[in-house]
């Protein structure tokens, strides 16, 4: 099923995505503020919502600065990587019934390798900055991703079993019944740590973990550029949480309420949540957070898929 | 995994708090008379400046935002010819009250002093100087000093005998 | 050296030191008040109290006062005994029953070795609730402030200036708790050393006045070593700066030449640097201009015919750089030839004489002397102050016999009483060492070379002499008897045969040490340079002249000088201050003082050394060798200059390069805790200049740098931990009174020769007075006749005023006033001078400019 206006889907999809991550700016320090007994910012615009525009304001003017150490060019290219990466994502998740971009029958498939590749983003800027705390964090991000991409994959095979398909249309409707949360319980944990962690959100923002390595690999980096790592993050929350909806939440089902908003609605929550966490949960250490990956939540992972396989195959026969 | 958890939920229920946050400045917060504020230099209750220029508050700044020059009356009264701190780099850590021999220096609780300009930060003894002898009423630095200034003269401080008479056969 | 057990470990000290200096020496604190190195110990204050056992096994011990117990071998002392710290706490507590409340406004605040005592034993509470007693005050004249209410009755200061220096107008008055040091009654302090008891002092009763008018703590003053510019004798000195002026000049520390004293022209003769009168910018034809442009005009004038003129008070590296800008053969020395040949004599006696030219820790040591010619006092003041010492050399030489440690003071003065060491003085006029002189001979300049002569010819017959002269015997007798005679002359008469003269009797005295004043602090170097006198460039033409740091109007007379300089067509300048030269001057060029400028100075002693500048001037005043010459930086030019003039080329060594690092730090001239650097100019900017780079030195203009102690010729200022006061120059030493640590600074250019050339033929012929024509003699004073300090306010209110000096008898002819050189003066009587001589003060206006000394007809005035 492919959009009947496909360029009306793209530009409204680019437009309504892009808003919600500047809006996550502002949303995410109200609600960092509401949970830790503050304000938040109050004074620009009606509840302070044009801080985003200030901001985006004073990050458009400010200075465009390259280090004379740095690897110009790639230094250059790599915020795009993320934010364009995250973007094409995009393209494959459906809203609603007629609301997407292109329906690839591979869609899953598809987004993770778009996330995949959206390390190179991070591990080519904390190259190219020559700086060893940016070097560090890319470092780390690559080792994190390498580790979380594995069972993030593997946590999905249930939901793709069950559905099928990897074609996110079909997923969705295959859960006008029953939500894969519910079968698919601890697949969507696993995919909520993944994603997390995909998103190098916190608790698992150790590649720019501030108080270790600055700011990591973007410890070089400002104005605009920065801007676009900034952008590209919470593109990633945005979008790890849609297909987190689409995965395991039924995607646009719902009743009474028309399916973009059921959808909405269900991407906002995971948003929240995912802010909740950064104002709840300490970092840990890094040690720690492979240990999880490989040792706890790997092997999580290929159990339920296991158990779903035989489950399928069962029923199946 | 559990106490993650409950921390989540903990946080989560903090939206229900009251705010900490003072909506300044529509709403004045409470400064302690003891607060480290704008730097002020007072007057004894004499009305004289109580400022002798020892330069002890400049040794203690850690940011070295005070200059000064000393300078002496005609009757041997010591006092700054000028006097200068910069607050754009001053951190109002009171050091310079707490080494202030003859209690001058004082801070107050005032921290409204931002500027458009940063030169404006730059005051002067003009703009330092009150009229009052702020904290402190009673105190006068030359009434314990040795020295002698206009209006008191060798042995006339406290705690002090008359000049010894030189010429004097008894022993 | 002995051993010393400190808390029960050995120590090294030197057993013919008492304990108090063993453990200073050994790094330990250890209080005192009244001992000082160059004073000696008398007990009197109680403070360096410590613990001394029998043996090991004494466990009781008894306190001693460190500094009347020999570091005999094998002492056992504790310094942290309880009872020993107890007994010095108790014993500040008593000094401070009276001290007053006065630290906020005291000069001494920030450097008092009473608050670093106080701070050491730990008496911290005042207990006391008696009543302070008080006293009233003394004018002391312009350069000592007296506060007599913080005295703590120490008595040094009596000890300084009575005993060490001779003074005899400050005393200790009244009895018990009530005395007072001071004098009969206010007035200006007599001794030309009286400023060394703002350091003496150890509490803030004496304090610098000069330094009172502007006034700043020590923490905030950026130092350079510099080297005392007012005499030719090289004291080293500290300059202190805050806010681009001078505050005051601190005795810096060097044991060969000045050690702890300064005299009063060298310690407050700085502020000339601040005078009104500085020349701030170049100028050009009366019109300020940049000094871009005024380096492009002086480079266009040099490429045509140019001559130069030198100075003797301009430092080795300028002279040099105008030597190279105008070409050899028309560089001039910018002194008259009378002056120019004696400093000849000087240099070539230096290189060739078998004497050494003693130090003046050497002459401090001497045990007979003989001043020929020189009013030492006047023309070298720190010269006279040692020279006093040495009288005490040869009384003190049976001490040992008596099993006297010379640091035990009251019992070598007790032993010694009023007995002298041999000391003649033999000059025209009455001097202030006649008073302990074991006699002073008067005489015409010619008349005294003659005593010289004859006095060589009587220690060695083979020397030259001409007829008998009275005193002979005795001087001869006397240097024959000594161990270390040093014979003293110079060139102030500007009277070759009296330098002959001593330099026979050097030759004739094998041992003997010679030492022979130069007039000015680089006269020496200048004659080094090898240039022609001013009556060369005087009877000489080129289209342009430059006249570096000399007013030729006190080196020729007015008409001369006048005539002389309306033959060019371009006058350069360069000077630091305005006088009647720089009036002539097309295009006129500050030049750095001291204060602020690098350059290198070859002493009387022929040592050449180095003073570092201060401060940077913000206006364009910099080096007259940065102007003349093409150098960038300090090292380039005195490279350049060692690799021209081979008898110069170890004053590369004078001081360390600019290269030199300390722990890979540059040197901070400013000590840790300088305050105001983010305020002191935020008036101007609120934005923080950097700090100027100094390429020309290893110091740094800043508080950032090296923690360790610097190499002596580097090190600006003396500070060490809980040692705030000039004191901590004990940390600074290899052993108390000892050479700094690193020795000696700057490098003596003269060595005795193997082989001394032979004796200087012929006494000059016996003076005879002329009716109606008089010899008229310099009188150098030590306020007034150097050029540069005339301009501290201080100095200029105890210069003299012009006079006439005559003895009674011949001045009977005359009324009160004479004409004498066209000026209308006053006649001062001299009752010893010799017949037919009369005096007048050197370089004192309106007597400038003349060749003295010169035969001339003076004038009773109607």
């Amino acid at each position: 099923m492919t959009s009947p206006y496909p360029i009306l889907s793209i530009v409204g999809i680019l437009i309504v995505v892009l808003s919600i991550a500047a809006g996550l700016i502002w949303l995410e320090r109200r609600l960092l503020a509401l949970w830790q007994d503050r304000y938040g910012p109050n004074r620009v615009g009606p509840f302070g919502l044009l801080q985003v525009l200030a901001d985006m304001l004073k990050i458009f003017f400010k200075e465009d600065w390259i280090p004379p150490f740095a690897d110009k060019y790639v230094f250059i290219l790599a915020p795009a990587v993320i934010v364009v990466t995250v973007l094409l994502s995009f393209a494959v998740v459906p809203v609603a019934p007629g609301i997407i971009v292109t329906d690839l029958n591979i869609g899953l498939l598809f987004v993770l390798a778009m996330s995949s590749l959206g390390v190179y983003s991070v591990v080519l800027g904390g190259w190219s900055s020559d700086n060893k705390y940016a070097l560090l964090g890319a470092v780390r991000a690559a080792a994190q991703m390498l580790s979380y991409e594995v069972f993030m994959g593997l946590s999905l095979m249930g939901v793709v079993l069950l559905a099928g398909s990897f074609d996110l249309v079909r997923i969705v409707e295959a859960q006008r019944h029953l939500w894969f949360v519910v079968p698919q319980f601890l697949g969507f944990v696993l995919f909520l740590i993944a994603g997390v962690a995909e998103t190098r959100r916190l608790p698992f923002d150790l590649p720019e973990a501030e108080s270790e390595l600055i700011a990591g690999y973007h410890s070089e980096y400002s104005g605009m550029k920065f801007g676009m790592f900034f952008v590209g993050e919470y593109l990633g929350v945005t979008l790890i949480s849609s297909l987190i909806t689409v995965l395991f939440l039924g995607g646009w089902n719902g009743p009474v309420l028309p399916p973009i908003v059921w959808f909405l609605l269900k991407m906002f929550a995971f948003i929240c949540l995912f802010i909740l966490l950064r104002a709840a949960l300490p970092r840990p250490r890094f040690d720690q957070l492979m240990n999880l990956g490989w040792k706890l939540l790997l092997p999580l992972a290929l159990a339920n898929l296991l158990v779903t396989g035989a489950v399928v195959l069962a029923k199946g026969t | 995994m559990l106490s993650a958890l409950r921390t989540l939920w903990n946080v989560f229920l903090h939206m229900f708090r009251k705010r900490v946050t003072v909506q300044y400045p529509e709403q004045k917060p409470y400064l302690a008379p003891r607060w480290r504020g704008r730097i002020i230099l007072s007057r004894d209750p004499d009305g004289g400046e109580r400022c002798v220029a020892c330069y002890l508050c400049a040794v203690a700044c850690p940011v070295d935002c005070i200059a000064l020059q000393a300078t002496e009356d005609q009757t041997g009264r010591r006092y700054p010819e000028f006097f200068r701190i910069n607050f754009s780099r001053c951190i109002f850590c009171g050091y310079c009250e707490e080494a202030c021999p003859t209690y001058a220096i004082q801070l107050t609780p005032d921290f409204e002093m931002a500027e458009y300009e940063r030169q404006n930060l730059v005051y002067e003894k003009e703009d330092l100087l009150i009229d009052g002898p702020g904290k402190y009423p009673g105190y006068n630095f030359w009434r314990v000093a040795g020295v002698k200034i206009g209006g008191k003269d060798k042995g006339e401080a406290q705690n002090e005998t008359a000049p010894v008479d030189l010429h004097t056969l008894l022993p | 050296m002995s051993t010393v057990y400190i808390e029960n470990r050995p120590h090294q000290m030197n057993e013919k030191q008492n304990l108090l200096e063993g453990c200073l020496s050994a790094g330990m604190n250890l209080p005192y008040f009244c001992w000082h190195p160059a004073l000696g110990s008398v007990g009197a204050c109680r403070q360096c109290a410590v613990k001394q056992f029998k043996d090991e096994s004494d466990t009781h011990g008894r306190i001693v006062m460190a500094c009347m117990t020999p570091a005999a071998n094998g002492t056992r002392i504790s310094i942290d005994d309880p009872e020993a710290v107890e007994f010095r706490r108790a014993v500040v507590e008593g000094l401070m029953l009276n001290h007053p409340h006065d630290c906020p406004v005291c000069d001494e605040g920030g450097e008092c070795h009473l608050q670093d005592m106080t701070v050491m034993t730990g008496h911290a509470y005042r207990r006391a609730t008696f009543e302070k007693r008080t006293f009233r005050n003394q004018y002391l004249g312009p350069f000592v402030n007296h506060e007599m209410n913080r005295c703590i009755q120490c008595y040094r200061c009596v000890r300084f200036y009575r005993e060490y220096a001779g003074g005899g107008d400050l005393n200790a008055f009244s009895l018990r708790d009530i005395v007072y040091f001071g004098r009969e009654r206010d007035g200006v302090l007599e001794s030309e050393f009286a400023g060394n008891l703002v350091e003496v002092c150890p509490t803030g009763v004496f304090t610098d006045a000069t330094h009172k008018r502007h006034y700043t703590r020590k923490w905030d003053l950026q130092f350079g070593p510099s080297v005392c510019i007012h005499c030719g004798l090289g004291c080293n000195t500290s300059v202190a700066e805050r806010y681009g002026t001078v505050r005051r000049i601190v005795n810096r520390y060097h044991r060969a030449i000045n050690g702890y004293f300064l005299c009063d022209r060298g310690r407050y003769g700085y502020e000339f640097v601040n005078s009104s009168q500085r020349i701030r910018q170049p100028r050009l034809r009366g019109r300020l201009v940049p000094a871009e442009a005024a380096l492009g005009y002086l480079r266009l004038l040099a490429g045509g015919s140019v001559m130069g003129i030198g100075s003797p008070r301009a430092s080795l590296e300028s002279n040099f750089a105008l030597r190279k800008l105008v070409g050899p053969e028309h560089f001039y020395a910018g002194i008259p030839s009378s002056e120019a040949s004696v400093l000849a004599l000087m240099l070539k006696i230096l290189r060739t004489s078998t004497a050494r030219t003693p130090t003046l820790h050497e002459i401090e040591e001497a045990d007979a002397l003989f001043i020929l010619g020189e009013d030492v006092s006047n023309t070298a003041p720190r010269m006279a102050l040692s020279a006093r010492q040495s009288t005490r050399q040869q009384p003190m030489q049976g001490l040992e016999r008596l099993h006297i440690p010379l640091w035990l003071d009251h019992p070598v003065r007790e032993a010694v009483q009023n007995a002298r060491g041999p000391l003649f003085v033999a000059t025209p006029f009455a001097t202030r060492l006649d008073g302990i002189a074991t006699r002073a001979i008067r005489g015409a300049p010619d008349d005294l070379a003659r005593l010289g002569f004859a006095v060589a010819h009587a220690i060695n017959g083979s020397a030259p002499s001409e007829g008998v002269v009275d005193g002979t015997a005795e001087i001869a007798e006397a240097l024959q008897r000594a161990h270390r005679p040093v014979v003293i002359s110079g060139a102030s008469l500007r009277n070759a045969a009296l330098v002959q003269a001593a330099a026979n009797i050097a030759r004739a005295r094998p041992g003997a040490a010679l030492a022979l004043i130069a007039p000015e602090c680089n006269s020496l170097g200048l004659a080094l340079l090898d240039a022609a006198p001013l009556e060369g460039a005087l009877a000489t033409h080129a289209e342009t002249l430059i006249i570096l740091e000399n007013d030729l109007y006190r080196r020729a007379p007015e008409e001369v000088a006048d005539k002389f300089l309306s033959r060019f067509h371009h006058i350069v300048v360069l000077d630091s201050l305005e006088n009647a030269t720089t009036r002539h001057a097309e295009l006129l060029l500050p030049a750095a003082t001291f204060a602020e400028g690098d350059g290198t100075f070859v002493s009387s002693e022929g040592r050449a050394q180095r003073a570092l500048q201060a401060f940077v001037p913000p206006e364009a005043i910099a080096e007259s060798w940065r102007w003349l010459g093409e150098w960038k930086s300090l090292d380039e030019a005195v490279a350049a200059l060692a690799a021209d003039i081979p008898a110069l080329a170890a004053i590369t060594s004078a001081s360390p390069p600019a290269s030199f690092r300390e722990a890979g730090q540059k040197i901070p001239r400013e000590p840790a805790r300088y305050s105001g650097r983010t305020a002191k100019l935020a008036q101007i900017s609120v934005h923080e200049p950097k700090p100027p780079d100094d390429p020309d030195t290893p110091l740094a203009f800043s508080m950032e740098g090296s923690p360790n102690q610097p190499p002596p010729a580097v090190t600006p200022f003396f500070w060490s931990p809980g040692w705030n006061s000039y004191q901590a120059i004990n940390k600074f030493q290899e052993e108390i009174a000892g050479p700094l640590r690193g020795g000696d600074s700057g490098v003596r250019l003269f060595e005795p020769a193997a082989r001394g050339n032979g004796y200087f033929p012929g006494a000059p012929r016996r003076f005879e007075p002329k009716p109606n024509e008089w010899l008229i003699v310099p009188i150098h004073h030590i306020f007034g006749s150097e050029e540069l300090s005339r301009h501290a306010p201080g100095v200029a209110e105890l210069a003299p005023q012009p006079y006439v000096a005559l003895n009674p008898r011949d001045a009977e002819a005359f009324g009160a006033e004479v004409f004498c050189l066209g000026q209308r003066v006053r006649v001062r009587l001299a009752p010893e001078a010799p017949s037919g001589v009369v005096g007048v003060p050197a370089d004192i206006p309106p007597f400038l400019g003349f060749d003295l000394p010169m035969r001339a007809e003076i004038r009773r005035a109607e």
